[in-house]
């Protein structure tokens, strides 16, 4: 993977990009344009943004774009797929958008098995409004809204979204938890995942772990740290669901 | 394929079975729905007519995903529309906000129902504030209610029309009593009849590859500075004042001579023609006017009217809703204002004709 070259399928008229420093979304960026690149979609490839951090992706790509409401960009793309089946849709969004406001799209559209790929970013707290307890905040996290720590107890555990959505789903969804601290794994998560879409198999979701210093106040080394040791250790990297047509050997 | 509808027929079917060929004349491409009374039926005779006219229907998981799902397909380049009523309307309310900012032709067919709440799932007026006013935005929308089967007909094509012409959200404002009952009506093919058809164009997933053939198209409706906002949303309330005197719609009967004139909407103004009718006989004077879009309200005519006869009676299932719109279009004039508000209670000419031979209207009928 190169470190130097944009993906083709990035605008460059609109970077450097408009996340914080040290924030994992820019990662996620990459390893998705790159995973565009790869397989050649970039024609046929529409994305959709969310509210929250994820809606500073609304003009990242070289890719027809539409930014959404908060949780509803699972079902705005269900809507352009299902009226242009010849359409990839990408529904771009945070753990909040995914796991609290819009569950209920996430959860009915992976039963449906909507030909759609749905990249989660899991950075345990809701960033662009200040940083508050998300479904995704570890037990002990400290929020804006959880300033004690996060009693599991009293607000639940920590969402497992991938789990969730590989126990709802048939045969041919794909879905995976990636990390930002395995560039090379994710994309190859990616591909395959676009690739289900593309081959009007399945739906596909990728969950993604990622960093947010800004609201985690962390420097450098302990954001890494939490990344990889403190998320990492919750939520299990890896694939949860593999089609027949994708698994390998 | 073949046609939905090759030449005209007359029918006699129910007001959702009417909205369901309607959408079909109109040439929609799509529904997404979801169940709520008394719209239902919408969903079901599209469903059994979609597949034999290469059309496509998708059931969602609530009408947020109905709405948003519905905004999805505009932007494919598909008519799309879908059907909802009370709270469902209420659900509705954040993907049609949506619509606005980003001028997108939606179109959605509602079947008032009682509220607020869950209420009734029989009839109403009361869902005009919102259809016309509701989300967090300034009402940039296209509101025909109608009052009979044909009517549901011709304005489920115009909504379609106007929608992808003005590029506004449009709907199409029925009740439970239009959705339940048969009517006789006449269907139509609209181009048979010289209405030409506003054809829908792509917005996301346009031809060639975005950055190198043509620029990407990026749609958005969240902006970083007020002036931002401002600047894009002041062309667009000029746009809509602007085209508004091409929408507007409504109905008048016997207002020239009048000394008092009935205002309703809807199937009520119905009930309001047929006493405007009884009273004539009697020898009094009474008129009728019918805002047949509700948004933008055809406030011109009514003020033209109101000017000659400053003496209105209005008359709606609701508590007032109907009068906010009117008493706004008619500011400023001295208006003698009655109403009969019956919040989700269907209202008879005999009512209309019994309150207007009554004290409270003594004096101005007496004149």
């Amino acid at each position: 993977m190169s470190t130097t070259v944009m993906p083709n399928s990035w605008n460059i008229n609109t970077k450097p990009h408009k996340f914080c420093p040290g924030c994992g979304h820019g990662h996620v960026l990459r390893a998705l344009g790159e995973a565009i690149d790869d397989i050649d979609i970039q024609d046929r490839t529409v994305f959709g943004c969310d509210i929250g951090c994820s809606l500073l992706a609304w003009d990242f790509f070289n890719i027809d774009s539409i930014q959404t409401h908060h949780g509803r960009t699972t079902p705005v793309m269900v809507g352009i797929v299902r009226a242009n089946p010849s359409l990839i849709g990408i529904a771009y969004m945070g753990d909040g958008g995914g796991y609290a406001i819009g569950a209920q799209h996430l959860v009915n559209s992976a039963n449906r098995n909507d030909k759609i790929l749905v990249v989660l970013v899991n950075n345990t707290n809701y960033g662009m409004t200040g940083g508050q307890m998300a479904p995704t905040t570890l037990p002990g996290q400290v929020t804006e809204t959880t300033p004690y720590g996060r009693d599991a107890l009293e607000t639940g555990a920590p969402t497992q979204g991938p789990e969730l959505v590989a126990a709802i789903t048939g045969e041919n969804a794909y879905v995976a938890r990636g990390t930002v601290s395995n560039l090379r794994q994710l994309k190859k998560y990616f591909k395959k995942a676009l690739e289900n879409v593309q081959e009007g198999n399945g739906f596909s979701f990728v969950e993604v772990l990622a960093t947010c210093p800004t609201n985690w106040r962390t420097n450098a080394k302990d954001t890494w740290k939490f990344l990889e040791e403190n998320m990492a250790s919750y939520f299990k990297v890896g694939e949860y669901k593999v089609p027949p047509t994708k698994r390998e050997g | 394929m073949e046609k939905p509808i090759q030449e005209e027929k007359r029918v006699f079917m129910t007001g959702n079975e009417v909205v369901a060929w309607g959408a079909l004349a109109a040439q929609a491409d799509i529904m997404y729905g979801y169940p709520i009374t008394p719209q239902n039926e919408i969903m079901h005779y599209w469903t059994r007519l979609a597949p034999k006219y290469g059309k496509s229907f998708l059931q969602t998981e609530d009408e947020l995903s109905a709405g948003f799902a519905t905004i999805g397909g505009v932007l494919a380049g598909k008519r799309s529309f879908s059907a909802t009523a009370g709270p469902g309307n209420t659900l509705f309310q954040e993907p049609i906000s949506m619509a606005e900012m980003m001028r997108i032709p939606m179109v959605v067919a509602i079947q008032q129902r009682g509220g607020p709440s869950t209420a009734t799932v029989i009839y109403s007026q009361q869902e005009v504030n919102m259809t016309t006013y509701g989300g967090n935005g300034e009402g940039l929308r296209i509101v025909y209610s109608t009052a009979t089967h044909q009517e549901l007909f011709d304005y489920t094509i115009k909504a379609f029309n106007n929608a992808w012409k003005y590029r506004f959200p449009a709907f199409i404002l029925g009740d439970g009593y239009q959705a339940k009952m048969r009517e006789p009506l006449i269907m139509y093919n609209p181009e048979e009849k010289g209405i030409e058809m506003v054809k829908p164009d792509v917005s996301l997933g346009k031809e060639g590859v975005p950055g190198k053939d043509r620029d990407p198209v990026y749609l958005r409706n969240a902006y970083s500075m007020e002036e931002e906002l401002f600047e894009v949303l002041m062309p667009m309330i000029e746009e809509y004042n602007k085209v508004s005197p091409e929408i507007e719609e409504h109905f008048s009967l016997g207002c020239e001579d009048a000394d008092l004139i009935i205002v309703s909407h809807g199937i009520v103004s119905r009930a309001a023609m047929a006493a405007e009718e009884e009273l004539r006989k009697e020898g009094i004077k009474v008129g009728l006017f019918r805002p047949i879009t509700l948004r933008p309200f055809p406030e011109g005519a009514i003020r033209e009217i109101c000017k000659s006869t400053p003496n209105i009676l209005i008359v709606e299932s609701a508590n007032g809703q109907l009068a906010r719109l009117v008493k706004e279009a008619l500011f400023g004039l001295p208006i003698n204002m009655q109403a009969i508000f019956k919040p989700g209670v269907g209202i008879t000419s005999e009512e209309i004709i019994k309150f207007i031979k009554s004290k409270k209207t003594e004096e101005i009928i007496a004149k």
